[in-house]
């Protein structure tokens, strides 16, 4: 036991010092990949967030990318020269869960009668109510800037320390997006400590109570109205955060980064990578945002070596590959890369039967 | 009033398209419970097809009817093979799998069906020749065209044949039997294979028409099509009770003219001007100060939807479902 324990520590200190030096690495290949890495753990933040729904709880969400833009809107009104406020990022980031959350008990008050598909249709629904109402809010009074978006969003700054420009320390440059790396970094430390407390909890074992049988849960005296707000809630404060980090690093949003494909993309992070599972979750997302920039930047090459020119847009041959992707890890591992153990204990018990 | 019936007879034509597409994500979840995410997309293919060919013979002079006929005939088998071959290929090695497994397929086959389109066709937007002359009637005050009553006269048909095929041939017992139960219908002799299938097969088919039919109303196609025609469906499908053949067509017809009403009267409805309430500015010589213009049309088929949801759960002919995401 303590033989196994020091492994596991060592472990997590080698994972700890490769996350620490990733961005130094990643910035001689060019500082396009230490954003790609921001972009990729931004994705972890919110598929964290949808386990929380889809994975502990068990409710289908297809529109969880609304809470992702909530949080964003809320940042880049209270943080940019559109209304002409520039509050601290340390206060706009609680503000941003904070709203996200009651989107999320706005979402899952009306539904909390409705199961399994019914309330895929609902949630897709509600993401598309809420780009919608982005898009149209800039008439008759102009909140949102429709279409065109919000510029000019203020970035991050802690201290003295302004998050969009480089810094020397120790004789060594840290860029902007490698202060947001780190930045990004304790963020999901953060929720996968809550994610891991979570799970394990009195409140944990109930989502998981309920997902695998509501009315059973119900009848053993489990208030499952209030777990599944609380799930919602939760969730969306998530996204909300997420958001919120988004806008700063962006420094632009408009609705079209809140489109159905990008709650289909998390949701699809979340299943591929195994439900309910925090390590498959995380790589699921990490899978999922850095193969498709891989292949943005070795298609192209590819196919100049191999033809001589571009026969085929790259961007195509990347959601191809990508498409097809999903459709084999489905099949060949049906409960994710990495499956729960619930999940695992579930398939071979529906095989025997 | 003329408003009204102009906007009842639009909503009714987009309705029955809804119901048409919807059937295909009804029919397929009643027997297997899968949401077919990539049902747009193979509608979306229909349009596409059907494009090509029509405008590839429109300079022919052959009779518009005729050449929309052959467009939409060679539609139909290219889709009902992307049907089979989706069904085949994606959804069947799952059957036993978790629930969510082949919906992330659906949504891979959605990607894939997607962007090959968009090889084959390019991002351009193909654009319905110029050959149905704009025929004209009057109907209670309201304009009806030529294109709307064949329209909606083609989806009534179709549904009145699916309803036949459904409850009076040994197939669609066979597909009500596999619905009910699969183990049961194995155990009666029902090759339960072969009807999941068929089921694929005919709601792609449905789906090539409603295709064309999108298409020609719109007259344009796009390879981005599908997902926002998809999506209204399938809340339709949902709102009539999913897995339900009646309340698809029900739930379309009625989501449609929602949204035509919806999007006919609600920049009315919420001008703050109309009820006094405005700012002076705005309301001054006959202004306006509308809160949500015509644009929220998208956002009526959800609304409803949620609505409906809310106090039945199930939808409006739905019976209960399973209990798990």
């Amino acid at each position: 036991m303590k033989e196994g324990g020091r492994k596991v520590w060592i472990g997590i200190a080698l994972i700890a010092v490769a996350l620490l030096l990733l961005p130094f690495a990643l910035s001689l290949a060019g500082t396009a990949w230490v954003r790609i890495a921001n972009l990729a753990l931004l994705y972890v933040l919110l598929a964290l967030g949808l386990n929380i729904v889809v994975g502990f709880a068990g409710l289908l969400d297809l529109g969880y990318i609304a809470f992702y833009a909530v949080g964003a809107y809320v940042y880049a009104l209270l943080a940019s020269p559109h209304f002409g406020l520039h509050l601290p990022f340390w206060v706009i980031l609680p503000i941003g869960a904070a709203v996200a959350a009651l989107f999320g008990v706005m979402l899952g008050a009306p539904t909390l009668k409705l199961r399994g598909d019914y309330l895929a249709i609902v949630t897709l629904g509600f993401g598309e109510i809420v780009r919608i109402f982005l898009n149209n809010l800039s008439q008759p009074v102009n909140i949102t800037r429709g279409p065109q978006g919000i510029a000019g969003i203020d970035p991050v700054r802690i201290g003295g320390i302004d998050f969009s420009k480089s810094d020397s320390l120790l004789g060594a440059v840290i860029s902007g997006p490698m202060k947001y790396y780190y930045l990004l970094l304790v963020l999901m430390l953060a929720i996968v400590l809550i994610n891991v407390r979570l799970q394990n909890s009195r409140i944990g074992r109930a989502w998981e109570a309920i997902r695998e049988d509501e009315t059973a849960a119900r009848a053993m005296g489990i208030d499952t109205t209030a777990l599944k707000l609380l799930a919602f809630a939760m969730g969306a404060s998530f996204g909300g955060v997420a958001g919120g980090m988004f806008s700063a690093i962006q420094g632009f949003i408009s609705p079209e980064s809140f489109v159905l494909v990008e709650s289909v993309m998390v949701v699809s992070m979340v299943v591929l990578g195994g439900m309910g599972n925090i390590a498959g979750v995380i790589l699921g997302a990490l899978l999922l945002s850095f193969v498709p920039e891989v292949l943005r930047w070795t298609v192209e090459p590819a196919q100049r070596a191999l033809f001589g020119k571009m026969l085929i847009e790259p961007e195509v041959i990347r959601m191809l590959i990508f498409g097809l992707a999903l459709v084999l890890v489905m099949l060949f591992r049906p409960a994710g890369l990495l499956p729960s153990a619930v999940r695992r204990r579930e398939l071979t018990d529906d095989r025997a039967a | 009033m003329d408003i009204f019936v102009q906007q009842l007879v639009n909503g009714l034509t987009l309705g029955a398209v809804y119901a048409i597409v919807a059937l295909g994500y009804t029919m397929v979840y009643g027997i297997i419970q899968l949401i077919n995410f990539a049902h747009g997309e193979v509608v979306m293919i229909g349009a596409m097809v059907a494009f090509t060919v029509i405008n590839a013979l429109a300079a022919g002079g052959m009779p518009p009817l005729v050449v929309v006929l052959i467009g939409t005939g060679c539609a139909i088998p290219v889709c009902m093979l992307a049907g089979y071959a989706m069904e085949r290929l994606a959804y069947r090695p799952l059957r036993n799998a978790p629930r969510l497994a082949p919906l992330i397929t659906a949504i891979g086959v959605s990607i894939i069906l997607q962007h090959l389109a968009m090889l084959v066709w390019s991002r351009n937007v193909m654009a319905f020749p110029q050959i149905i002359p704009l025929t004209t009637y009057n109907f209670l005050g309201a304009t009806i065209t030529g294109v709307q009553i064949a329209i909606l006269s083609l989806c009534f048909a179709m549904m009145t044949g699916l309803a036949l095929l459904v409850y009076r041939t040994r197939l669609g017992t066979a597909m009500r039997a596999t619905a009910q139960n699969p183990q049961v219908a194995r155990l009666m002799g029902v090759d339960v294979n072969r009807v999941i299938a068929a089921t694929f097969v005919i709601g792609a088919a449905l789906g090539a028409v409603a295709g064309v039919m999108v298409g020609t109303y719109y007259g344009v196609a796009q390879y981005t099509m599908g997902s926002v025609l998809g999506m209204k469906a399938f809340a339709a499908a949902v709102l009539g009770g999913i897995g339900n053949i009646p309340g698809a067509m029900i739930g379309g017809l009625l989501l449609g003219v929602v949204e035509a009403l919806g999007a006919g009267y609600i920049g009315d409805l919420t001008d703050l001007c109309r009820w006094g309430i405005g700012p002076e500015a705005s309301c001054a010589d006959g202004g306006h100060f509308i809160l949500f213009g015509s644009n929220y049309q998208d956002v009526f088929a959800f609304v409803v939807l949620i609505l409906v949801l809310v106090f039945r759960p199930s939808g409006l002919l739905g019976e209960r479902v399973g209990d798990r995401a």
